[in-house]
């Protein structure tokens, strides 16, 4: 801040007002620090009103949950109340083929999907990125009855295939979007240089795209299944549970959500610890599944870097 | 590239897990089938019952059934009993509520329905499997539950003032009906928390079966149903959901079934009956009412307030439903023979483990002539005394 | 492959995806119809819900819905704010990377998992501390009047709350972090304290994108069915104060849709997810134009948030 030390300048409005704004500023500096300290302390705060529910969460479940953790909850069908040895093996199976079902109904969509939207930029491309988005925000047991009615009253039973369209439905629009923004980022010269060797565009995308977007399809699909495992309500009305080992695509098939839902409120006590060793289960699956993905996304972008 | 060399590994382990577990619970299945207490396959009905015996027997088959949560309990350990001794009937039941039980089996998503209210005839009209059959299979008094600090199980209640408290006209635990009953119990002032069941409950149309015999006032306002408008309280989800409400909520009342009062050593009401008698309920007092009502059926089947000193009022029966003509014929098959093995001694020693009434002998012979009734599509009856 | 059928082949799959969500729409909608044709308008302003005499109305639940979220909202946006405003500006480096992810983290923990320890921590927390304590300071009466449940409005709202956070913060993170360099600088050399850079430098310029966050946010706590159901109370009353036990929209259709036989009972509670449906869209369509004109080209990380 230059300031002419002639005393025509010091008569000199503007700077009058220049150095009244100055020191106006400098005696208020105290009083507005102190202010900004007060209300960057509330921010932090917040911050930790934000994380105590986590760990409360994550330690009242570990708490609960290990109780029931033991050799057999992992190897054994569950038992009815007051028979001990009780596992929930079926649940684990039962997620897991819901969920690799769901999975791979979801990826072709997703990911052609997405590079669909991710070489167009169209109106069409534009409204289906839209339809996408809105998709993403429908509630999942509203999903959850569009499975009902579309393959469990059809086709008369309960099953494991109708919980997994529920679900592959619910990862559509999360592969897509993430594939989309996966695909975006490879540098538009790999493409146009095998355009320029005379490939035709399906072999760029298969041959040069996709590889390179590899990392980014990967935690796309990483997230979605994040998301998938753990839904509850798209499964109450289409794979409904069971107390027995089942690898049927057509029957009704235990989940880990469903264990925890059902078991969860029952008014026996043992059941209730199975429940919560199937909380903790699932929450450190999301975990890992969650972290696993933001760390393949790290590695990407260092990548590039 | 390392991402897939790790998911073969994981593939290769897997695998091995999965044959590693199967073997591991082969193992479990047939240490616990050698130590299962041998009483449930030979109690004193097996040598003088002639369908016991073929009722093992049932072709291999995994059925599904669904609905009441009362009798969510019984049927997952009895099932579990009977397929320690038929390893190749599993039975998968579904505790979604007596409503949803109807609603499965009307879209003949399962085999077999359970509720405790029988069909109604419009039920029944949207039935899409053909004639439906209507088996008791379960007897059970329904406990009026409470938390209250500091009073102990047999607190008296008459019906109006039971009606009272459910309908908001009863407001408050030191009301002076309550205290008029229960002189020596110190009620405190707080307001009462009524708690009901959410979703469509056989429990409930018993329950408010009873209301509405009692109580004009209820029969005019919410009525009778597996769902009706309650003036107040909270909804919880199953027996289990309202047990979950009174025990955590102080000052609280609802409604569960015995077994799962007993269960888990709730303090419950004593209710006047009838003929006057405060009655808790017991596996002798609800007895004691449905003897009162030997000959029910499908269509008259209510056995609230009976007559009689120690009848127990509010009580019901279970019942299993199941489609006349069973095209599939293993399925049908094995259906009926689990289902008669349940109504029957085997069945139920076990529902005695958990404080379930036993069925009265003239109610398993009802159960039993209703599941003769049952045929495949060739017209013979599937629940036969040998094979 | 030809390039026209290559093209043609992903447009194809692309618009399979919206004949989907067409066809869940269109089979919500016929299902709902005879309810509404036999209701009418009356149906969105009905307030008893009386399956013995076959007369629904979805107003108890359309306020509960609106109630829950808006309590939500109300506590969410100010500490999700506070939150991202602090991760952005108030620290640094390795710490911020590691708190940041475990505000993420929150978004993991699936949604029964969160209602049963609502149900079991939180309720009875919230029935012998916050509740007498919201009493004492305001008279008892009215909006925190009623008897202290625990379960109820309240702590649907309080779980709603936890489990909004996490997109709360990281949308809004994103959107304080993008406000240029320049502007934030600029406002430090004139002298401004930190807080008052945030106030009134950081925050209107990241205004729309916040909106966007608060409205995503907003949509996603419309359409919470599981843990909601847990611990809102589920009765069908219209609820008079904040700790009254209510119902919204999908506890109403979680709780009752597998049991639904009487006439009219199960197309009501279809209705009832249409009407859902429809909030939803809406509230999401608001968010990604807000979003949206902020910017497309964020992590794939922080779409899983979405």
């Amino acid at each position: 801040m230059t300031t002419t030390s002639s005393p025509q300048a010091e008569s000199d409005p503007v700077l009058a007002r220049r150095r009244n704004i100055q020191s106006i500023a400098a005696r208020s500096f105290g009083r507005r620090q102190l202010y900004s300290r007060v209300a960057l302390a509330v921010c932090g705060v917040f911050l930790l009103m934000t994380l105590i529910p986590l760990v409360s969460v994550i330690t009242y479940t570990a708490q609960r949950g290990l109780q029931a953790w033991s050799v057999s909850f992992f190897t054994k069908l569950p038992t009815p109340t007051g028979i001990p040895g009780g596992g929930i093996w079926n649940a684990i199976v039962g997620s897991l083929i819901i969920d690799a079902m769901a999975v791979a109904g979801a990826i072709p969509f997703g990911i052609l999907g997405g590079l669909f939207l991710a070489e167009s930029d169209g109106r069409i491309a534009g409204g289906i990125r839209f339809a996408a988005d809105v998709m993403s925000g429908v509630p999942s047991i509203v999903l959850g009855i569009f499975a009902y009615i579309a393959l469990v009253k059809t086709l008369g039973h309960f099953s494991a295939i109708a919980a997994s369209f529920a679900i592959g439905v619910l990862m559509v629009p999360i592969i897509m979007r993430a594939s989309e923004t996966a695909l975006r980022s490879v540098p538009r010269s790999l493409s146009e240089a095998g355009l320029a060797l005379g490939a035709r565009r399906a072999a760029v995308s298969r041959r040069v795209v996709l590889p390179a977007a590899l990392p980014g399809l990967i935690t796309s699909v990483l997230l979605a299944l994040s998301r998938g495992v753990g839904e509850t309500a798209p499964l109450l009305f289409t794979a409904i549970g069971s107390e027995y080992f089942s690898t049927s695509p057509v029957k009704p098939i235990a989940a880990l959500p469903l264990v925890v839902y059902q078991d969860g409120i029952q008014a026996y006590s043992d059941l209730q610890t199975r429940a919560w060793g199937t909380a903790f289960f699932l929450v450190l699956l999301v975990l890992t599944l969650s972290i696993g993905s933001r760390l393949v996304a790290a590695r990407l972008r260092r990548a590039r870097r | 590239m390392r991402e897939a060399a790790a998911e073969v590994r994981q593939g290769r382990g897997r695998h091995a897990w999965r044959l590693l577990t199967v073997a591991v619970s082969a193992l479990v299945v047939a240490l616990t089938a050698l130590s299962a207490p041998v009483a449930a396959a030979s109690g004193p009905g097996k040598t003088t019952d002639p369908y016991i015996a073929a009722d093992l027997k049932a072709p291999g088959s995994a059925l599904t059934g669904a609905g009441s949560t009362f009798d969510q309990p019984l049927f997952t350990k009895a099932f579990f009993e009977y397929n320690q001794q038929n390893s190749g009937v599993t039975v998968n039941y579904a505790s979604i509520g007596s409503g949803g039980g109807i609603a499965q089996f009307q879209a003949n998503t399962v085999n077999f329905g359970a509720s405790d209210v029988p069909m109604t005839p419009a039920d029944i009209a949207k039935a899409t499997g053909g004639q439906v059959l209507q088996v008791p299979v379960a007897l059970g008094g329904e406990a009026i539950s409470y938390n209250l600090p500091g009073v102990k199980t047999g607190l008296k209640m008459t019906p109006s003032v039971l009606a009272g408290i459910f309908l908001g006209t009863i407001k408050t635990w030191n009301d002076p009906a309550l205290k008029k009953l229960n002189p020596g119990v110190k009620l405190p002032s707080n307001a009462i928390t009524t708690a009901h069941r959410a979703d469509g409950s056989g429990t409930t149309y018993i329950f408010t079966d009873y209301l509405s015999t009692v109580s004009p006032a209820w029969a005019s306002g919410p009525g009778t149903g597996k769902s009706v408008n309650w003036p107040n309280g909270v909804g919880g989800q199953g027996n289990e959901g309202v047990a979950g409400i009174v025990k955590n909520t102080p000052y609280s009342v609802g409604y569960v079934e015995l077994a799962y009062a007993l269960q888990n050593s709730f303090t419950y009401a004593a209710i006047q009956n009838s003929a006057g008698q405060f009655l808790l309920p017991s596996l002798k007092t609800v007895a004691a009412d449905a003897a009162q009502r030997p000959n029910i059926t499908a269509v008259s089947f209510s056995i609230v307030n009976q007559a009689g000193a120690s009848s127990y009022p509010i009580s019901g029966y279970s019942w299993a439903l199941v489609y006349q003509l069973q095209k599939n014929t293993t399925e049908g098959t094995a259906v009926v023979k689990v289902l008669d093995w349940l109504t029957h001694a085997p069945g139920q020693a076990v529902a005695k483990t958990l404080a379930y009434v036993p069925l009265p002998a003239n109610i398993q012979a009802l159960a039993r002539s209703t599941l003769l009734q049952v045929v495949a599509s060739d017209g013979k009856t599937v629940l036969l005394t040998t094979k | 492959m030809p390039d026209g059928l290559y093209r043609g082949g992903l447009g194809a799959i692309a618009a399979l995806f919206c004949v989907l969500i067409t066809a869940l729409v269109v089979t919500v909608a016929f299902q709902a119809a005879s309810a509404l044709n036999h209701f009418g308008l009356g149906f969105l302003v009905g307030t008893t819900w009386d399956p013995v005499h076959a007369h629904y109305g979805a107003l108890p639940f359309i306020i509960g819905t609106l109630e829950t979220t808006g309590i939500a909202m109300v506590l969410a946006v100010p500490i999700g704010l506070g939150t991202s405003m602090f991760l952005v500006h108030g620290i640094h480096g390795r710490i911020r990377a590691v708190l940041s992810t475990a505000v993420e983290l929150l978004a993991a923990v699936p949604s029964v998992v969160y209602g049963l320890w609502a149900l079991l921590v939180l309720a009875p927390w919230v029935r012998t501390i916050i509740e007498p304590a919201l009493a004492s300071i305001t008279g008892g009466t009215g909006l925190f009047g009623g008897p202290q449940l625990g379960i109820g409005l309240l702590l649907a709202g309080l779980v709603l709350v936890v489990m909004v956070l996490p997109t709360m913060v990281a949308i809004s993170r994103d959107v304080i972090a993008a406000v240029p360099d320049e502007q934030v600088e600029g406002a430090f050399a004139l002298g401004a304290t930190r807080w008052q850079v945030l106030w009134r430098v950081v925050l209107p310029s990241a205004r729309t994108g916040l909106l966007g966050a608060v409205t995503l946010s907003m949509g996603r706590a419309l359409g919470e069915t599981i843990a909601v159901t847990m611990v809102i109370g589920n009765s069908t009353a219209i609820a008079h104060s904040l700790f009254s036990p209510s119902a919204t929209l999908s506890s109403q259709i979680a709780n009752q849709f597998t049991e639904a036989t009487e006439p009219f009972h199960l197309s009501s509670l279809m209705a009832l997810a249409l009407i859902l449906l429809v909030i939803a869209v809406i509230v999401n369509i608001a968010a990604r134009l807000l979003v949206g004109s902020f910017g497309r080209d964020r992590s794939a990380a922080s779409v899983a948030v979405l």
